[in-house]
């Protein structure tokens, strides 16, 4: 397993109310994204714990083009990952931002 | 043109959802009244197993249950869904503690149903010693609600079946409602022809495996007591109607269950196959049961396999 962080400065807060949401699964190829609201406005945090060692790279890529293109500000994401392609990784990250900036709890 | 998704209403999204296809959230989402869903120990808690770390595998921040209480057709109900993708939905100690819970908790109330969507293909071997504890505190847990008058209903129908514990923790509910690729069992295809040789189960031939574990020979043996198609709006109509079946639970209600299966044994105990059974019970063309498109099925299930209500 691997622990990597990143941290984001962005221009604009995430939509809606909700103050978390899941959405995927462990599995192979597979990964969950718990995403909370819980930082300041301008911030941005990825925790991410992954069973494929030495993609660091290919995760500052992936993560990099996300935040610049969703500026989620104020969310955390944390992220259990079972060895998703980076395709899997952006299409989870995305659907966990679509997921909180909608409306309800 | 297709429909916009916020002119669909929660029924007809429950019946164009494949159970088997969902995740376990997704099920309890479109199983319950719309928007009735309440967690207990939801993922932002991060309750996770305190053993897999040391395996260097990676952990669920559910540990691979949902539980929590909702609503079916307004009456509140308790809800435990097992996600089979996340190590084949096998119990931990988490996991089962999580379920464990929420059965003493409805133990307690004695008014609220329990539903519980397996999905599992038993122990999870990393934790062997807590998650074989946890099935038998499961079991010890259900019989105790039932005792307390809770009825527990079992749904059958994800994609890692209902295997080992799971298949002993089913076997002590109320009521089980199953599809046709749910599969109720305790040893699975590999245990058995790993132990006892291929001659005696072959694994690889999946015919044989579906038709000896799988959701229609349940049915017909009365394991099961309801057959719902794979879709959760199915599931949702199985669960309202075994609700509305399961009778009072006492002495006399194991004794007829006990009744029932020594019955069972001595009927078709020397059978060979599934199909010698289903010949056994009276089916005309057997050998075609696989085949059959659901209703048709259900049809010949409410004819032949009716367990008796006096038992479970």
């Amino acid at each position: 397993m691997e622990d990597l962080r990143f941290q984001h400065s962005v221009r604009t807060r995430a939509g809606g109310a909700r103050q978390s949401a899941i959405v995927g699964v462990v599995a192979s190829g597979n990964l969950e994204v718990l995403v909370e609201r819980v930082l300041p406005d301008a911030e941005c945090a990825i925790e991410i714990r992954t069973a494929a060692v030495g993609f660091g790279e290919v995760w500052t890529a992936v993560i990099g083009d996300f935040v610049e293109r969703y500026s989620p500000g104020g969310l955390r994401f944390s992220i259990n990952d079972g060895g998703a392609r980076p395709d899997t990784v952006s299409l989870r990250l995305a659907q966990a931002v679509r997921l909180i900036t909608e409306n309800g709890q | 043109m297709t429909t916009p998704l916020e002119d669909v209403t929660p029924a007809e999204r429950a019946r164009s959802t494949s159970f088997y296809e969902a995740s376990a959230r997704t099920r309890l989402e479109l199983l319950l009244d719309a928007g009735s869903f309440a967690e207990f120990i939801g993922p932002e808690q991060r309750e996770v197993s305190p053993h897999l770390k040391i395996f260097d595998l990676p952990e669920q921040f559910d540990d691979g249950i949902v539980v929590g209480h909702g609503r079916l057709d307004d009456s509140p109900v308790f809800v435990a869904a097992q996600e089979g993708r996340f190590m084949g939905g096998a119990f931990g100690e988490v996991h089962g503690a999580k379920l464990i819970g929420l059965l003493r908790a409805a133990s307690q109330i004695a008014s609220m149903p329990v539903l519980i969507l397996f999905d599992t293909g038993g122990v999870r071997l990393q934790e062997a010693n807590a998650g074989e504890l946890a099935i038998a505190e499961i079991m010890r847990a259900v019989m105790e609600a039932r005792s307390a008058g809770v009825k527990v209903v079992g749904l059958i129908g994800g994609r890692s079946g209902c295997y080992g514990g799971g298949g002993l923790i089913a076997g002590c509910c109320s009521a089980l409602a199953v599809s046709e690729p749910g599969r109720i069992a305790v040893s699975g295809p590999e245990v058995i022809e790993t132990n006892r040789g291929v001659e005696e189960f072959d694994s690889r031939d999946r015919a044989l495996v579906w038709r000896t574990m799988g959701g229609k020979h349940r049915r017909l043996l009365g394991a099961a007591d309801v057959f719902a198609d794979d879709n959760v709006q199915d599931f949702r109509e199985a669960a309202l109607e075994l609700l509305g079946l399961i009778g009072p639970f006492g002495l006399d209600r194991l004794k007829a269950e006990q009744e029932r299966l020594a019955d069972r044994l001595s009927r078709y105990g020397a059978c060979l196959d599934a199909v010698d059974i289903w010949a056994a019970q009276g089916i005309a063309h057997a050998e075609t049961v696989p085949q059959l498109p659901a209703d048709q099925f259900i049809t010949l299930a409410d004819r032949i396999g009716r367990t008796s209500r006096d038992a479970r």
